[in-house]
C-alpha cells in the first residue's frame, strides 16, 4: 500500500488582489519574483528541500500560468512515480459542486486525494510568501511535542502584530490562545499560514466542520482542533519571510536581493531554488550600458543603465534609458531614451521610446490609494506605451493603450488607466 | 524525420591544449550557456529526428554529465531517444574506438535494429543551425548515396585541417582530400553527412573486414568514384572549434549582434541542460561592457569584450579584457586577464595578472577557494 509520511497541500488558489494589476490575469503565486522565479517556486523548492515530494497545488484564480509553470513538475523534481506534483482544481461532483469558497474547504473538497497517498502527516502551505524553511525541522518539532496541529510562527514588531493571526503560547510552545488580527496583540507571535495536521485530526475536523460557509484555517479549523482539547504548538522559525501580498512589500523583497550579501541569497549553494527555465542564453551588456546593484535574468540585452533593479528574462533596455528602483518582468521590451523610476513592469509590455515614468508629484491614487502607493508605478502586462508618454507616481497603467489615450501624452500622479481588451 | 542521428563527440584533440584534457571537444562551453554538443543535438531535435546516439570515448566525463538526461533536448520519449556509446568490452571485441567508422561498427546494432531509412551522421564539435529536413531533401532529389555538407571558406583562412571538396557542376564531389597540405580548393567539408542506413551498415562492415577504421578516409575518399556522393553547401554560420584559436573567435562571434539574433532569438530554439543557478549580480562598482554574463555570475569588476560563463564570480577592482571566463572560476580582487582563456573551475588569486601576448594565454590555475 501507497504510504507517504508526510504530504503537502499548497494552497495557490487566491487572486492576491492587493497586487493591483499584477493579478488582473494570474494568480498571486504565478507572479514573477527575483528576475526569473515565481512566487510559487519558493514553497515548492522548500518541498523538495525538505524531502516532501507529494504535492497537491490547489487553484482556482486564473490558473493557466500557474498550470503551465508547474507542468509536470520536473523544474523541482517533482515528476514522481508515486506522488509527485499534482494540480487540483474545483471539479464538478454529482451533487454540491462549488468552487473553493475557503482554504479549509479547497482542502476539504480534496480529501480523495490526500486519502490515497495514506499520509501520517499533511502539510499546509500557502502559496504567496518568500522564505527557505526546511519543513522536516518542523515536522520534528511536531513529532517531538506529540502535536497534533503545529502552526509555524514569527516574531514581529507589536505595533505590526495587529495585521496577523497572533498565537499565545505557554513556555513550551504550546498554543494556549489566538486572536485573529487583534487589536491589542498579547502576544508578538503571527502565524505564518503553515501548518503540520496529523492526518487524522485534519481529516476528522474537515468532516465535522464540512457546512460552515467559507471554511477557513484560521477562522474555523484551528479553533475546532483547539476546542477539542487537541494539543497545538507554535514553531518559531527565525530565518527571513516575507509576505509579498502588497505592491510595496512586493517591492521591497524585490530589492532587498541586490544587496551585497542580501538577507535572502539566492547565491547559496545549499537550499537551492528551482525554477522553470525557459530561456537560456546570456544577458548581453552593450558598451553603452552601465549596470550597477542589479540582478538580471537570462537572455536580456542591456543598452542603457540600470541602477538599484530587478530585471527579468529577455528583456531588451534601449540606449539611453535610464532605469532605477524598478521591476522588470520578463519578455517586457523597453525602447531608447526612456526614464523609469520605481516601476513595477510585468511581463511583455512593450514601453516604446522616450517613456517617463514615475516623475512629477507625489499624489495619492485616486481609486485604489491601498494598492497604488509609496510612489510606485506599476504597468501590467502585455501593456503598450506609445512613444513620448510621462506617467506620473503612485500611477497605473494596463492595456494597450496609445497616444489617444492620453491627454498631451501625460498620465499625472495618482491617476489609474485600465484600458479593456480580449487580450 | 525518416532518419536517425549520429553524433561523432568521441575525440579528444591536442590542438585545444589544455582544455580538452579534462573534456571531450563535444563538451567544450561555447557562448556563455551552451556546450558544443547542444547545436548538433538541438538541430536533430529541432529536424524532428527521433532517435539519436553519440559515440563518445575520450574523458567523457563533462559530456556524460551534461548529457545525463536526454529531456532538455526532448529526446526523453518512448519512441526513439538519445543513447550515449561509449566503447565496451564484448565477446568480440575489446579494443578501443580506433576511428570514426570503428565506433559507428562497435555498436552497429543500433542501426540494424533501426527502421528508418536514413541516418544524419554529424559531429559534436560544430556550432551551426541546421534543418536535416532540407538536406535529406536534396539528398533524395540528387539520387545520392552519400551527401556531405560542405561550406565556401573566405579566402585566407587556414583549411589545411579540413577536409577540402572539389565538386562538378552537378555538385557531385570530384575530389577529396582529408587535411592537404596545400588546398586545391576552399570547400571544405563540415562533416555532416546523410547516407542510406542500410548502405552505412555495409560500407561500415566493409570497412571493418579490411580493418580500415576512418569514415572519412575508408569511405568518403575511398569510394568517391565508385559511389554518388554529393556536395551540398550551405551558407549559413558554420564553426568548427578544433582549436584554441577557432574556440576562441567562435565564443567572441556571439558578441555580435546579428550572430546572437540568429541563434538566440529565432526559432528554432538551440537547447542545453538546465542548471537551475540564480539571475546575474551585478554589485557596486562592476562595469560590464560589451560582454555576455551568463547565470549565476557575480560581478564586482571591469568586464570588457569577454564571454563570462555560469556560476562565475569577479572580485572587486578586476579588469577582464578580451576574454573567456569558463564556468564557475573565481577571481580574486584587483585581478587583471586580458587574452585569456580561463579553464572552469578555476580559482585565481586577488591581484593576479594574466596577459596573452600575441596568442591567446589558457589560464588554468587551481588555487584553494575559500567562500563565505
Amino acid at each position: 500500500m501507497i504510504k507517504k509520511e508526510m504530504i503537502a497541500m499548497l494552497l495557490a488558489g487566491g487572486q492576491g488582489s492587493r497586487l493591483g494589476v499584477l493579478t488582473s490575469k494570474v494568480a498571486k503565486p504565478a507572479v514573477a519574483f527575483g528576475g526569473k522565479y515565481r512566487i510559487i517556486d519558493f514553497p515548492l523548492s522548500n518541498c523538495i528541500n525538505s524531502g516532501v515530494d507529494t504535492v497537491g497545488v490547489l487553484t482556482q484564480y486564473q490558473p493557466l500560468r500557474l498550470n503551465t509553470h508547474i507542468g509536470i513538475g520536473i523544474p523541482w523534481d517533482l515528476d514522481r512515480n508515486i506522488g509527485g506534483v499534482t494540480v487540483l482544481p474545483p471539479y464538478e461532483k454529482s451533487a454540491h459542486s462549488e468552487w473553493y469558497t475557503g482554504t479549509a474547504n479547497a482542502i476539504y473538497q480534496n480529501l480523495a486525494y490526500m486519502e490515497n497517498y495514506n499520509p501520517e502527516y499533511v502539510l499546509i502551505l500557502s502559496g504567496d510568501h518568500i522564505y527557505k524553511m526546511d519543513y522536516e525541522v518542523m515536522l520534528d518539532f511536531h513529532k517531538l511535542n506529540g502535536a497534533e496541529c503545529t502552526i509555524a510562527v514569527m516574531q514581529v514588531p507589536v505595533e505590526e502584530a495587529s495585521r496577523f493571526g497572533i498565537m499565545i503560547t505557554d513556555e513550551n510552545r504550546r498554543i494556549v490562545d489566538f486572536e485573529e488580527k487583534p487589536e491589542k496583540p498579547r502576544s508578538n507571535l503571527a502565524s505564518m499560514g503553515i501548518y503540520i495536521f496529523n492526518w487524522k485530526t485534519l481529516k476528522e475536523a474537515l468532516i465535522r466542520m464540512a457546512d460552515q460557509p467559507a471554511l477557513d484555517f484560521g477562522k474555523h479549523i484551528i479553533p475546532y482542533c483547539h476546542a477539542q482539547g487537541a494539543p497545538l504548538y507554535a514553531y518559531e522559525f527565525n530565518g527571513y519571510w516575507k509576505d509579498v501580498g502588497t505592491l510595496s512589500s512586493y517591492w521591497e523583497a524585490n530589492m532587498e536581493l541586490i544587496d551585497i550579501v542580501p538577507e535572502f541569497n539566492l547565491y547559496e549553494e545549499y537550499w537551492k531554488i528551482y525554477t522553470k527555465s525557459e530561456i537560456l542564453p546570456p544577458q548581453y551588456l552593450a558598451a553603452t550600458s552601465v549596470v550597477e546593484r542589479s540582478i538580471i535574468g537570462e537572455g536580456t540585452d542591456i543598452y542603457g543603465k540600470v541602477y538599484n533593479s530587478v530585471i527579468g528574462c529577455g528583456v531588451t533596455i534601449g540606449e539611453g534609458t535610464v532605469i532605477r528602483d524598478s521591476i522588470i518582468m520578463n519578455n517586457t521590451v523597453i525602447g531608447a531614451g526612456c526614464e523609469l523610476n520605481k516601476a513595477i513592469v510585468a511581463e511583455n509590455v512593450v514601453i516604446q521610446d522616450k517613456v517617463r515614468l514615475g516623475v512629477g508629484e507625489e499624489v495619492k491614487n485616486e481609486t485604489h490609494p491601498h494598492i497604488y502607493n509609496q510612489g510606485l508605478v506599476c504597468i501590467g502586462e502585455k501593456s503598450v506605451l506609445p512613444a513620448g508618454l510621462t506617467v506620473g507616481k503612485n500611477a497605473c497603467i494596463f492595456g494597450k493603450t496609445d497616444k489617444e489615450d492620453y491627454q498631451d501624452l501625460t498620465l499625472s500622479s495618482g491617476k489609474t488607466l485600465i484600458k479593456a481588451g480580449d487580450e | 524525420m525518416r532518419a536517425i542521428g549520429i553524433i561523432l563527440a568521441g575525440g579528444n584533440n591536442h590542438r585545444m591544449k589544455e582544455l580538452s584534457q579534462k573534456r571531450a571537444v563535444g563538451a567544450m562551453p561555447i557562448a556563455g550557456s551552451y556546450r558544443s554538443i547542444d547545436f548538433s543535438l538541438s538541430n536533430m531535435s529541432n529536424s524532428n529526428i527521433k532517435k539519436v546516439a553519440v559515440f563518445t570515448q575520450y574523458n567523457a566525463r563533462s559530456l556524460n554529465e551534461h548529457l545525463s538526461s536526454s529531456k532538455w533536448w526532448d529526446f526523453g520519449r518512448k519512441q526513439g531517444g538519445l543513447t550515449v556509446f561509449t566503447p565496451a568490452v564484448t565477446a568480440e571485441n575489446s579494443t578501443w574506438y580506433r576511428g570514426t567508422a570503428d565506433s559507428i561498427y562497435q555498436n552497429l546494432s543500433f542501426l540494424k535494429s533501426s527502421h528508418e531509412p536514413y541516418a544524419v551522421i554529424a559531429s559534436g564539435d560544430c556550432v551551426y543551425k541546421m534543418d536535416y529536413n532540407k538536406l535529406l531533401e536534396y539528398h533524395i532529389q540528387k539520387k545520392a548515396d552519400i551527401t556531405v555538407v560542405c561550406k565556401d571558406m573566405p579566402q585566407g583562412t587556414s583549411i589545411e585541417r579540413f577536409g577540402t571538396i572539389k565538386m562538378n557542376e552537378e555538385s557531385r564531389i570530384e575530389e577529396f582530400e582529408e587535411k592537404p597540405i596545400v588546398a586545391k580548393s576552399n570547400t571544405i567539408s563540415c562533416g555532416i553527412y546523410v547516407i542510406r542506413r542500410r548502405l552505412l551498415i555495409e560500407m561500415i562492415e566493409r570497412c571493418a573486414q579490411e580493418d580500415r577504421y576512418d569514415f572519412v578516409k575508408d569511405v568518403l575518399i575511398r569510394y568517391k568514384d565508385q559511389k554518388r556522393i554529393f556536395g551540398y553547401k550551405i551558407k549559413e554560420y558554420w564553426k568548427n572549434i578544433a582549436s584554441v584559436e577557432d574556440y576562441f573567435q567562435t565564443n567572441m562571434d556571439f558578441l555580435k549582434a546579428d550572430i546572437r539574433e540568429y541563434f538566440f532569438k529565432s526559432y528554432p530554439d538551440i537547447y542545453s541542460k538546465v542548471d537551475d543557478l540564480p539571475p546575474a549580480k551585478y554589485n557596486v562598482g562592476s562595469k560590464v561592457k560589451n560582454s555576455l554574463i551568463s547565470s549565476g555570475c557575480i560581478i564586482n569588476g571591469e568586464v570588457e569584450n569577454s564571454v563570462v560563463f555560469k556560476k562565475s564570480f569577479i572580485g572587486n577592482n578586476c579588469v577582464i579584457k578580451n576574454s573567456i571566463i569558463l564556468n564557475d572560476v573565481y577571481i580574486g580582487d584587483n585581478s587583471y586577464i586580458e587574452n585569456c582563456i580561463v579553464e572552469s573551475r578555476d580559482t585565481i588569486k586577488a591581484n593576479s595578472y594574466h596577459k596573452g601576448e600575441g596568442e591567446i594565454k589558457i589560464v588554468v590555475e587551481r588555487n584553494d577557494r575559500y567562500m563565505i
